[in-house]
């Protein structure tokens, strides 16, 4: 992974003082309220509705042990001993206190983490597919090119006080494990006739009250070119982007207005002034950064193992994790371990320290001491030889992080809703908690296969709700928490939104209407057909009826 | 005005005009005008004895102006509110793309921790709010030492270095 040089650590360092001394003028009343809210969002710390929340950027989800170790610390000497990760591959602390910010930065700064531009109008935290450098279908590791982008995005004096904020996402694999294509700016690494790689550029994804899959305005960019293309679309967007209605601040609102072609249009305009200027990507920065992730020291005895066929037949719990958690990697004899934060009752997504740290020791025992955080809200060890996987198993399983849930319907996504934040209509946590204690069936789970479930607690979507295979909206209703479902999104190379499947259901009934769903489905589908293809299959009034069917009747 | 330039507080001579009237004549004295005005009334402005600034907002196409560079010793850049980030391109796109090498001036709501990207967009005066310390906004222009990506004020992004 990416090591700091000295000129990192100076400007993380050097942005401690400054956030210190922003934050010691806040306290002093030399700041007011309107003025250090830009500040301190653009350091990832939010006022919420009990107390303030602090987000830690990980860029593209990629953690050390050591790193993981003093997200660990940090939740348990500032805050109530977890911290929750987030669809942005970072982590939420929820209950720190305003004066210890500083001091957390600075802590954070030792292991060479920090919060910068978390929040705010400007370019976040880039994110990335949990498997880079790692699966089978990948054509190149899209990690180097982010971490290009983390630096030329990073406190970039131009594109600083955006219209609103600003999302890119970058995958290098066949598959799209990144929701790349709700993004503001998607990147795609792909190959051209040629059999050379560049990138394929999408504007204008994203969730929220209005959302977008976003469109292709570049198909084949060269890599040279990343930076300069980027920054291009940036200065469109800084200029033209709509700044009186924060609801329709996004770049896709803008792109929608005056259309892709035209958009795109502007964007190759401005870029014929810079694109061959020193915003052109020395071919030497992208070798120099690529190092950093080049393949670790793979066993070339790994497959050899014969232990793990034999644990597969013997132990039928441990075969079950395997087959939902463990996933295949490039290498013979290596794999890909889930970390499930999914546990029935755990608010979907948290850590507790003691987790991290066991996380962090077997990254650092079993796994070239690296953990990947997904955008689903779990954690990945990316390397683990197979004949530890047993022995790996058995030590999540201490700290309740073996679920075997990967990819099943209670591995939901879920935003903190109301019971933390201050924008929430309703609850998701409860819901979580219902769904969780409705479906505790194990069997019924794996029968039902991979079935994406995706809350927010609000309009804006951080649960990703449109693009779940069943979305949950929760809405107020003159003061009562009403959840709006949607059936058949999803995030993946075929991005498509949920449609709505009709009225709002009551806080009671959410499990309830799922379970109608699924015996829907459960009717209808041909072998081996997974929820999703059943639905795009037989439509939406199979479902809507089996939902709605009794309440008419009443 | 009193602004921040070169790294030190100094009082000048420009005066901003926000609204002059079409009909009278404008005042004495170095004026910043907004760039309508400037568009309709070219002739009286270039045929004042006294120093004529033109003020650029947001909405404003600087484009128009790229012909018109060499009668400004000043361009003022308006941030109606901090926020309101437009005008960070614009400085970008007069410096480096029209190669404009007068002062550039940042006036409205001009606070202390925006100094340092509108010095790296290359604004070169800084019209603090006249309610906030100027002595305290000036060290903001030193918050940083090292910057990752190239700009108006140093070309080469920092890789180049390494």
């Amino acid at each position: 992974m990416y090591i700091y040089d000295e000129y990192d650590k100076t400007i993380v360092n050097e942005r401690v003082d400054q956030f210190r001394d922003q934050t010691r003028r806040f306290l002093a009343g030399e700041l007011s309220e309107d003025e250090y809210r830009p500040l301190r969002l653009m350091n990832g710390l939010y006022l919420q509705r009990y107390a303030p929340m602090l987000r830690v950027a990980i860029p593209y989800g990629l953690l050390s042990s050591n790193q993981l170790r003093m997200l660990g610390y940090i939740a348990n000497k500032y805050d109530k001993n977890y911290g929750h990760f987030s669809t942005r591959q970072n982590i939420q602390y929820n209950w720190p206190r305003l004066e210890t910010v500083p001091d957390i930065l600075a802590d954070l700064a030792t292991v060479e983490m920090h919060a910068i531009q978390t929040s705010g109008n400007c370019i976040r935290n880039v994110t990335s597919d949990q498997f880079a450098g790692i699966s089978v279908d990948e054509i190149e590791d899209p990690r180097p090119y982010c971490e290009i982008i983390r630096q030329w995005s990073t406190f970039h004096p131009e594109f600083s006080y955006l219209p609103r904020k600003f999302k890119i996402a970058v995958s290098g694999a066949e598959n799209d494990r990144a929701a790349v294509q709700v993004h503001d700016i998607g990147i795609y690494i792909v190959k051209n006739e040629q059999g050379e790689t560049g990138f394929k550029i999408l504007v204008g994804g994203g969730l929220g009250r209005l959302p977008h899959i976003g469109v292709v305005i570049k198909k084949f960019l060269e890599k040279r070119y990343l930076l300069s293309y980027l920054e291009s679309i940036l200065r469109v967007y800084n200029m033209f982007g709509r700044r009186d209605n924060i609801h329709k601040a996004r770049i896709k609102i803008l792109v929608k207005a005056i259309g892709a072609d035209k958009f795109a249009e502007m964007v190759e305009e401005e870029w014929s002034h810079v694109k061959e200027t020193s915003l052109l990507l020395d071919e030497k920065e992208i070798t120099r950064v690529k190092k950093y992730f080049a393949q670790p020291e793979y066993d070339p005895q790994a497959n050899n193992d014969e232990t793990f066929q034999k644990n597969l037949s013997e132990n039928k719990a441990y075969s079950l994790w395997v087959k939902q958690n463990v996933k295949n990697h490039k290498i013979p004899g290596y794999r890909a371990v889930y970390i499930s934060l999914k546990a029935p009752g755990n608010p979907p997504g948290d850590a507790t320290n003691e987790q991290m740290q066991l996380v962090a020791d077997l990254a650092e025992k079993y796994s070239f001491d690296e953990i990947r955080v997904t955008h689903d809200q779990n954690l990945v060890l990316g390397h683990v030889k197979q004949e530890d996987l047993y022995s790996v198993w058995e030590e999540l399983k201490s700290e309740e992080l073996a679920t075997p849930n990967i990819g099943l319907m209670t591995d939901m996504i879920c935003c903190p809703g109301l019971d933390f934040c201050a924008l929430a209509n309703a609850g998701s946590i409860p819901i979580a908690n219902q769904i969780n204690k409705y479906f505790d069936d194990m069997d019924y789970l794996h029968d039902i296969g991979e079935l994406q479930i995706k809350m927010s607690g609000c309009m804006n979507a951080c649960g990703h709700h449109h693009v779940g295979h069943i979305g949950i909206l929760g809405v107020d209703k003159k003061g009562n928490e009403f959840y709006q479902l949607t059936l058949g999104g999803t995030a993946a190379m075929d991005a498509t939104l949920g449609d709505r499947l009709g009225p709002a259901i009551p806080k009671s009934d959410v499990a309830d209407s799922i379970k109608k769903i699924l015996d829907a489905y459960v009717e209808h589908r041909e072998d081996g057909e997974q929820f999703l293809d059943t639905y795009r299959r037989i439509g939406m009034d199979t479902f809507k009826k089996s939902v709605y069917a009794e309440q008419k009747g009443k | 005005m009193r602004v921040i330039k070169d790294n030190a507080i100094h009082e000048d001579n420009w005066v901003l005009i926000s609204e002059p009237s079409q009909d009278d004549e404008l005042p004495g004295g170095d004026l910043i005008v907004p760039f309508d005005y400037w568009k309709e009334n070219q002739a009286i402005c270039k045929q004042r004895d006294d120093k004529t600034a033109v003020c650029i907002n947001g909405d404003n196409n600087i484009a128009e102006l790229a012909d018109h560079l060499d009668q400004f010793q000043l361009i003022a850049l308006e941030f109606p509110a901090h926020k309101d980030g437009r005008c960070y391109s614009h400085a970008r796109l007069l410096r480096d793309r029209y190669g404009y090498a007068g002062d550039i001036r940042a006036i409205g709501d001009v606070l202390r921790d925006q100094l340092f990207y509108m010095k790296r967009c290359g604004i070169s005066s800084f019209a603090i709010r006249e309610d906030k310390d100027f002595e305290d906004a000036l060290k903001s222009l030193k918050d940083f030492s090292v910057t990752y990506q190239g700009a108006s004020d140093e070309n080469l992004p920092l890789y180049k270095t390494r």
